[in-house]
């Protein structure tokens, strides 16, 4: 079928190899004149090399604060059918499970209501249905909430909607219920995922294991990462089986050929903090010195697992903006059991967040008030002691010092007289 | 007490050149507040239309209704 509009810039991009979105919204557009002109825009901004889409306006349905992007196109003269093309945020289930039923129903609903183009999922986890009109929102609110049992997710300066890796659901390797941590955070906090209050985006993510599927570490304001504080467990039966070329390394996942693991060359030498020792028969880890890192894991999973005492690591302050200031989280709570009813947790969230608000300039994330106030005003407002797993690099990020009023006998110093001795 | 917050807030708003603004500067209205607490009367007054969310994706922020909501995008990143 022949679409309304020319779109030579467009058409580019379906050259090559791999799949495009033209095509995919081309397929759309045979019988959506919605995703029709939506194309015409689109080249339209190539044309001109700006954008034609105004926002604001709506932000949610009633008595939400969040969860949908108003979008109206500056052009509704050319393109009548995207005069709205408001994106609706749905709070994905937890790691992403889905009956094909729900995905259907999902599908239905916003080819009857929607533009019928979708993106699963956004960079947060939420399922974004993209381009719908005012009219439409509250009775795909009501659909979504009464007849899939689904509700809107975060955005603007909200909590976001909490994700999680597939956790104990189907990873062997998960050390906590991502899925139950993450039911629990969108719970409780309702109120912040709804309704905005914070300075800015606000993230929880949930990974069951250091391996960290979500990629907490470098996305989540706030990253809870599975770990364990006992030891490795090893079945040396299973290690001499990889050496001895009986089982597949790595799981399969970098060959399903049967071959001899070489462990000193592959495991040993590559822990990164040198705390194996291989004899030829036994294999030794001074869980002391590990820093759980995963990879021996990871190469042979027959043959050792994660302890048993498991619980999570709490780091802070990650971001990864599209354009400049990415950050990784760092370790503030080195070990908590994170175990229902989450008691210790919430407190420390309560506590972050309080400061936050306080302290945080408009559109400055967490991680950014940290840097600018340092961790060790973070650490005095979450009540947190200082600690040597979250320093980073020795010298590097000291931001651990002394207070004469906490060390026993304490001390005076007199800047004066000191300068007088080392002049500046 | 929740009335007078109420009342120095939407004047803290008729009083700025912005037309739209920020969680932060409208707590500047009731500085005697407590973050949290701002944050109930704020979402009060929006569920009564007294004032209204605006939104970009990113970042949410505070308008007077009547005042024409559509602008153009300032900050286009999601
Ligand atoms: S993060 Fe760990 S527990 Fe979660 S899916 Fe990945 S490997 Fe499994
Ligand atoms: S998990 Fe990493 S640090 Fe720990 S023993 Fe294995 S390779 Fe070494």
């Amino acid at each position: 079928m022949a679409l309304k509009h020319k779109t030579p810039m467009l058409d580019e991009l379906e050259k090559g190899p791999w799949p495009s979105f033209v095509t995919d919204i081309k397929r759309v557009a045979e019988r959506k004149p919605m995703a029709e002109d939506l194309l015409g825009l689109l080249e339209m901004s190539y044309e001109h090399k700006e954008g034609h889409w105004k926002h604001g306006g709506i932000v949610g349905v009633f008595g939400y604060g969040g969860g949908v992007i108003g979008r109206y196109c500056d052009r509704p003269d050319l393109f009548p059918n995207v005069a709205h093309f408001h994106t609706m945020r749905v709070n994905q289930p937890a790691s992403k499970f889905y009956t094909t039923e729900v995905l259907r129903k999902l599908c239905d609903i916003w080819e009857e209501k929607g533009s019928g183009l979708t993106n699963m999922h956004g960079s947060t986890g939420d399922i974004i249905l993209l381009g719908t009109t005012t009219d439409q929102l509250e009775p795909i609110f009501y659909e979504l909430t009464h007849d899939l049992g689904m509700d809107l997710g975060g955005s603007g300066s909200n909590m976001r909607t909490p994700s999680c890796c597939v956790g104990k659901a189907r990873c062997e390797w998960s050390c906590i219920d991502t899925q139950d941590i993450t039911y629990d955070i969108t719970m409780r906090y309702q109120d912040e995922l709804h309704r905005p209050m914070f300075p800015y985006k606000f993230k929880f993510k949930t990974s069951g294991c250091p391996n960290d599927c979500v990629a907490a570490i470098a996305r989540a304001d706030c990253s809870i990462i599975g770990t364990w504080r006992d030891k490795i467990r090893i079945d040396q039966e299973a290690v001499r089986a990889y050496v001895g070329g009986e089982l597949v390394p790595n799981g399969g996942a970098h060959g399903t050929e049967k071959r001899a693991l070489d462990i000193q060359k592959e495991v040993i030498d590559l822990c990164p903090t040198k705390c194996m020792e291989w004899d030829g028969k036994n294999l030794k880890i001074w869980d002391e010195d590990c820093t759980r890192c995963m990879h021996c894991i990871n190469v042979m999973p027959r043959a050792l697992r994660p302890g048993l005492d498991t619980g999570a690591t709490i780091l802070v302050g990650a971001k990864a903006p599209i354009l400049e200031g990415a950050q990784l989280g760092s370790v503030v709570i080195p070990f908590i059991k994170m175990e229902p009813p989450y008691e210790e947790f919430h407190e420390f969230v309560e506590k972050m967040w309080d400061w936050w608000m306080e302290e945080g300039k408009n559109r400055e994330r967490l991680g950014e008030t940290i840097q600018r106030l340092g961790m060790k005003a973070f650490l005095e407002a979450t009540e947190l002691q200082p600690d040597p797993r979250m320093v980073n690099t020795p010298r590097y990020n000291p931001y651990i010092f002394y207070d004469p009023a906490e060390v026993p006998g304490g001390w005076s110093h007199d800047p004066k007289a000191y300068r007088e001795r080392h002049h500046a | 007490m929740s009335q007078e917050a109420k009342e120095k807030i939407l004047e803290y708003m008729k009083s700025q050149k912005k037309t739209k603004l920020y969680f932060n500067d409208l707590c500047k209205a009731v500085p005697d507040l407590k973050m949290r607490e701002a944050k109930k009367i704020i979402n009060q007054m929006v569920e009564e239309g007294t004032i209204k969310y605006w939104s970009s994706g990113s970042t949410t922020m505070y308008m007077l209704p009547g005042v024409d909501d559509v602008g153009k995008e300032e900050d286009s990143m999601k």
